[in-house]
């Protein structure tokens, strides 16, 4: 698994990354009450803003951390936003996509790497 | 950090594990480890406890209680001079065009005025008082006091535990109550919607009142950030958002406040801008403060500009608060809209990241107001 520094996980499932965002993140977002995820078919390019988070607080971005197409979307959070607090590294994932250029993967941080960022 | 103030409560919002953040110059709560939602919710069904210190206290004193009321009936649309003994009303400010300077509680204490402001325009409100009203009233700002707000359907259960006279109180009463050997000055109010009390305190004694009550196993502290979802459904102004120096009584909603006595008679208007706003009584505003209620799921926040269609050019109003509604389970919102829209059912089009969302204008308070009356 890998960790952008917008505290976003990937991870790779086939040819295809799951994006979510961390434990940290959520808890520091507060209760999410709305996702506003794209359309599956979607092409997106690296740093679009792909998914809003609405918590209690605020809306936040989500950058897309890759070049290519969204193939899937985890509709599931329409009704139950606040799996993204309660599961955000499983259950609270937003999007799955299949990658044009896998390249950038390299330049995000590991877990180790990532844990140092938020301590 | 440094440069901002502290509430007497400063230390025990630390020791409560909260996030603390600026707000009108204060070091403050916005939340607990509880968080936003669960402080909400706790409020509505049991008692939340919020430091509101970085309110403004200010006792007005003229040569009898008549004198303070008159004068400061020069400041403010309301009735003052007939508010009975230890009771309490909510009023405003107003500018020369009618606008609203600050939105504050006034309460009858016997000889003086007791008047609460908000924290961001408590050095504006001060020295106008003093201008217009110093040196025949004497205007002082209590600095040495903490408010604390306990608020939600256990309050008068955990505040009569320290002081059985809390259950006699009323919505909108005023006492002196002896809470654990302090001398607190109380009134049976708040600004979430729910029944409960605003508790005045030496700061000295700030932190033993506080402990006392969150001893109360039906007692959490609430941050900033319930206190706005709670006000928000209350259908609460804000002031600064809501309301501010170009929005009237009128356009508010807010003219049940002006009582009749101050509309009509020997001591109507002889406040600022009481041509605007005694005008607009009877003609009504071109614009109105409305509830919304978006169809959907996504809040709309303070700033989203409304439309009366989905491909319409010019906006006819725009949302001052919005968010989601943790006891409707929905987002709700409030907002100026131009008077042909503010009928309640009204649809309405809210534009949120380049689309143009239904929203329902829609009557507040969102959940019903649970006040002791």
């Amino acid at each position: 698994m890998k960790f952008t520094e917008e505290h976003e996980w990937l991870k790779e499932e086939g040819d295809l990354i799951v994006v979510g965002i961390t434990e940290h993140a959520a808890t520091q977002l507060g209760d999410v009450v709305f996702v506003e995820l794209p359309d599956a078919g979607t092409t997106v390019s690296k740093d679009d803003e792909v998914v809003v988070i609405e918590s209690v607080k605020a809306a936040s971005d989500i950058l897309a951390p890759l070049d290519g197409e969204i193939v899937e979307v985890n509709e599931a959070l329409a009704d139950s936003p606040s799996t993204v607090n309660d599961d955000a590294m499983e259950g609270g994932w937003f999007f799955k996509m299949k990658p044009s250029d896998l390249s950038p993967m390299d330049d995000y941080m590991d877990e180790a790497a990532y844990k140092k960022l938020i301590d | 950090m440094s440069d901002l103030y502290k509430t007497p409560l400063h230390a025990l919002h630390l020791e409560l594990g909260a996030k603390m953040v600026p707000f009108a110059g204060y070091d403050m709560p916005v939340q607990y480890p509880l968080g936003v939602m669960k402080e909400h919710q706790h409020t509505r069904e049991k008692a939340g406890l919020f430091d509101v210190s970085h309110m403004g206290q200010v006792i007005v004193r003229g040569a009898s209680y008549k004198e303070a009321a008159l004068g400061l009936e020069t400041m403010i649309p309301v009735d003052i001079l007939s508010l009975p003994e230890y009771r309490q009303r909510y009023g405003y400010f107003t500018n020369d065009q009618g606008g609203i300077e600050d939105d504050l509680m006034l309460a009858n204490r016997g000889d003086h005025v007791f008047v609460v402001v908000n924290a961001a325009c408590k050095a504006a409100d001060i020295a106008r008082l003093k201008a217009a009203l110093e040196p025949a009233i004497q205007v002082t700002e209590i600095t040495d006091r903490a408010l604390l707000a306990l608020q939600g359907p256990a309050s008068e259960t955990v505040l009569s535990a320290l002081d059985p006279h809390a259950a006699t109180l009323r919505f909108m009463d005023v006492a002196t109550l002896d809470l654990d050997g302090v001398e607190a000055w109380v009134s049976r109010s708040g600004y979430t919607g729910e029944d409960g009390y605003e508790i005045s305190v030496p700061a000295e004694q700030a932190d033993h009142i506080a402990r006392a009550l969150l001893s109360h196993a039906d007692v959490e502290p609430i941050g900033l950030g319930a206190r706005d979802s709670l006000r928000l459904e209350a259908g609460l102004c804000l002031y600064g958002h809501d309301i501010d120096t170009t929005t009237t009584p009128g356009e508010a909603a807010l003219t049940w406040a002006i009582q009749k006595s101050r509309r009509a008679g020997d001591r109507a208007g002889g406040f600022p801008g009481a041509d605007v706003i005694l005008s607009q009584l009877e003609n009504g505003a071109s614009r109105k403060r409305v509830g919304l209620i978006p169809e959907g799921r996504a809040p709309m926040r303070e700033g989203v500009a409304l439309y009366a269609s989905e491909d319409s050019n010019t906006p006819i109003g725009t949302i001052t608060s919005g968010g989601f509604g943790p006891t409707v389970g929905h987002p709700v919102a409030m907002g100026y809209v131009t008077t042909d829209h503010a009928t309640k059912g009204t649809t309405v089009y809210g534009e949120l990241r380049g689309k143009r969302l239904p929203l329902t204008v829609a009557a507040m308070p969102f959940t019903p107001a649970k006040f002791k009356r």
